[in-house]
């Protein structure tokens, strides 16, 4: 891309003014900066010796009575007990600086990462780290399943008839401020210790919360619509389904996305309750066994899940919605990753 | 001042004589609106009676704060008076309905369809089937000169060519009056002249009343059979006023005797605010540069 350098300064200039939408170009670079960001400050902490490294890793333990290759210890012990060494006139012990164990490298987690899939469960019985994965997937969806199921049709009829929201908003929005997982042991004792409570803490955690969210929504719908709808002869019914429905379509969307990614947050507690089972489980089945790595990947994974569903979900709104204005602003934020031209020549 | 053209001549009296032969379409007999606010009553409308024959183009004028919006609006349905009564070919009419179609002045276009399925709205509601309803929107959209745009959705079209789809779309209902709030207050100053010369058009090849709603006084002159001019605090009627610039109309009668009387005496009847405020407030001198300006 050739530009003038005048054009540049004006440029990087309009980086910074304020609710400016950016360059498609701009977007793209940022989007992989907002990823490549934060692994060079992991990847500095673990690879710079001179960034933090608070252990040494004992290479050659000399004399010393406890130490013992590969072990790790505190940097300040380690200094004393070789002052001692000296003293006696023994070579000190040798080592390298070392990160905790519960900060594995960026290389090490991405082994792993690969690594947690091809190996066979610990324990006979205990599940693979995919077959783990695809059980919470499991109950995040059915939860929200439920919850939609109720709580979509409710909050529209609470948005459109101040009747229902009168009638049912004060109940919800006690039960609401109640946590879902105080609601855990009940769970497991009308529904068994297995699938049930869990798919329940997810949709209590998420129902109270949609119905309010989507009546809020509906109310946020320019009753001027809803007005020509009268004035073209429309009736209660009609004006629900043909104006107040499609008319909120794209912000109901937009909320589901956002209530989806609350599903997923009480996930860890829905997955303690009963019989403990999915990727909660799995990464605490790793850090028992302290491989810390492997709770990364996790971790990791879960985070590949919940944006990958988010961009496959916006990608399907905007051809779902296709009334819809898109902005310049919106331009970046497309499923397609962005690769600058300036890369690949 | 020249109130000659005022006194009618006979040609007029002649005109608005017929017109008042025609059916009454629209009666409204002593519409009040009040409503608490702070713990005073506030009459946004206080005992407006008059009555709208058949086919004729009566503005609504007033300053505002009139009320002007709160009438047309309980006429529609939108809202129901405290007290009085709306007539509409004889039968008191209650809530919204379409009888009486609406032009907002926020257009108001469903923004989720075509122009064509926003000008089938009103049609699909009252049990039209689909493709009863998908040709007549056809002829109503080829009414407003939009055909090319009938797959459009409303973001893709300018201000006035919104306002044509809701003019179709409330059109299409076949209403037995149009009732317009400021429809083309939103619009540019070239857009508006082409959009009333434009309604003038559709009026005359329609049966269709309208009461359309303005704050323009050239607006109501040029458009208007009769005038009713609304006062302010309490909103009642201050005038009727029988236009007496002849039809078919044309944008050179601005200049014409006619013309301007009726917009004179407009003026007066509305009484623009005072303007001495502005001159009280100081401007300090901020320049150095000779007074080269006046």
């Amino acid at each position: 891309m050739q530009m003038p350098s005048a054009g540049v300064s004006a440029h990087l200039k309009n980086l910074l003014s304020p609710f400016a939408p950016l360059r498609p170009t701009t977007c793209g670079i940022l989007l992989w900066c907002s990823f490549l960001i934060p692994i060079l400050l992991w990847s500095a902490v673990s690879y710079l010796p001179f960034v933090w490294h608070p252990l040494v890793k004992i290479t050659d333990a000399s004399k010393v009575a406890y130490f013992k290759p590969d072990m790790l210890v505190e940097k300040k012990i380690f200094v004393s007990e070789n002052e001692k060494l000296q003293k006696s006139g023994i070579p000190p012990a040798e080592g390298i600086p070392a990160n905790p164990v519960f900060l594995p490298a960026p290389h090490e987690v991405v082994q792993s990462l690969y690594r947690s899939f091809t190996t066979p469960p610990r324990r006979n019985g205990e599940p693979w780290l995919h077959e783990s994965l695809w059980h919470s997937i499991r109950i995040i969806f059915w939860g929200f399943f439920w919850s939609s199921l109720f709580g979509v049709p409710l909050g529209i009829l609470c948005g459109t008839f101040p009747f229902f929201a009168r009638l049912s908003e004060p109940v919800v929005d006690f039960i609401r401020y109640m946590p879902a997982p105080v609601f855990g042991a009940l769970a497991v004792a009308i529904m068994g210790i297995y699938d049930g409570p869990k798919i329940a803490i997810i949709f209590i955690g998420t129902f109270f919360q949609q119905v309010l969210v989507v009546a809020n929504t509906t109310r946020k719908l320019d009753p001027s619509l809803v007005e020509a709808a009268q004035t073209l002869g429309a009736g209660r019914l009609q004006i629900l389904f043909n104006v107040v429905l499609p008319g909120i379509a794209v912000d109901l969307y937009n909320d589901m996305r956002i209530l989806l990614g609350w599903a997923w947050t009480y996930l860890i507690v829905a997955e303690y309750v009963g019989a403990s089972s999915g990727i909660t489980y799995f990464i605490n089945q790793q850090a028992k066994y302290r491989i810390y790595d492997n709770v990364f990947a996790a971790i990791l994974i879960i985070g590949f899940i919940g944006f990958a569903t988010d961009r496959i979900l916006e990608a399907l709104g905007r051809n779902l919605f296709p009334w819809q204005k898109i902005s310049a602003g919106d331009v970046g934020q497309k499923l397609t990753i962005f690769v600058p031209k300036k890369v690949l020549a | 001042m020249s109130f000659d053209s005022l006194i009618p001549c006979p040609a007029v009296a002649e005109r608005f004589a017929r017109l008042k032969e025609r059916p009454v379409t629209l009666d409204v007999r002593a519409l009040s609106k009040s409503f608490y606010s702070g713990g005073t009553i506030h009459h946004a409308l206080d005992r407006i009676s008059f009555c709208v024959h058949r086919r004729e183009f009566t503005c609504v004028l007033g300053p505002s704060g009139c009320g002007k919006s709160t009438l047309i609006r309980t006429i529609a349905g939108l809202e129901s008076p405290t007290s009085g009564e709306i007539l509409l070919d004889g039968h008191a009419v209650q809530g919204p309905g379409p009888d009486r179609g609406m032009v907002f002045q926020g257009y108001t276009l469903f923004p989720w369809l075509t122009v064509k399925k926003n000008v089938m709205f009103g049609l699909r509601m009252s049990g039209q089937a689909a493709s009863i309803a998908e040709s007549e929107a056809r002829e109503w959209i080829a009414l407003v000169g939009l055909s090319k745009f009938e797959n459009s959705y409303p973001h893709q079209l300018s201000g006035g060519m919104k306002q044509r789809v809701a003019i179709a779309r409330a059109l299409a209902n076949r209403p037995r009056i149009l009732l317009m709030d400021e429809p083309f207050g939103a619009l540019d100053a070239q857009t508006r002249s082409q959009m009333q010369a434009y309604l003038l058009q559709i009026w005359k090849n329609l049966d269709v009343t309208i009461l359309f709603i303005t704050h323009d006084l050239d607006e109501a002159v040029y458009l208007s059979d009769r005038i009713l001019v609304l006062g302010t605090n309490p909103s009642r009627v201050v005038e009727w006023i029988e236009n007496p610039v002849p039809r078919p109309r044309d944008r050179a009668q601005i200049d014409s005797e006619a013309f301007k009387a009726t917009r004179s005496r407009l003026e007066n009847l509305i009484h623009p605010p005072q303007e001495e405020v502005i001159e009280q407030i100081p401007i300090p001198r901020m320049t150095t540069i000779g007074d080269d300006v006046e």
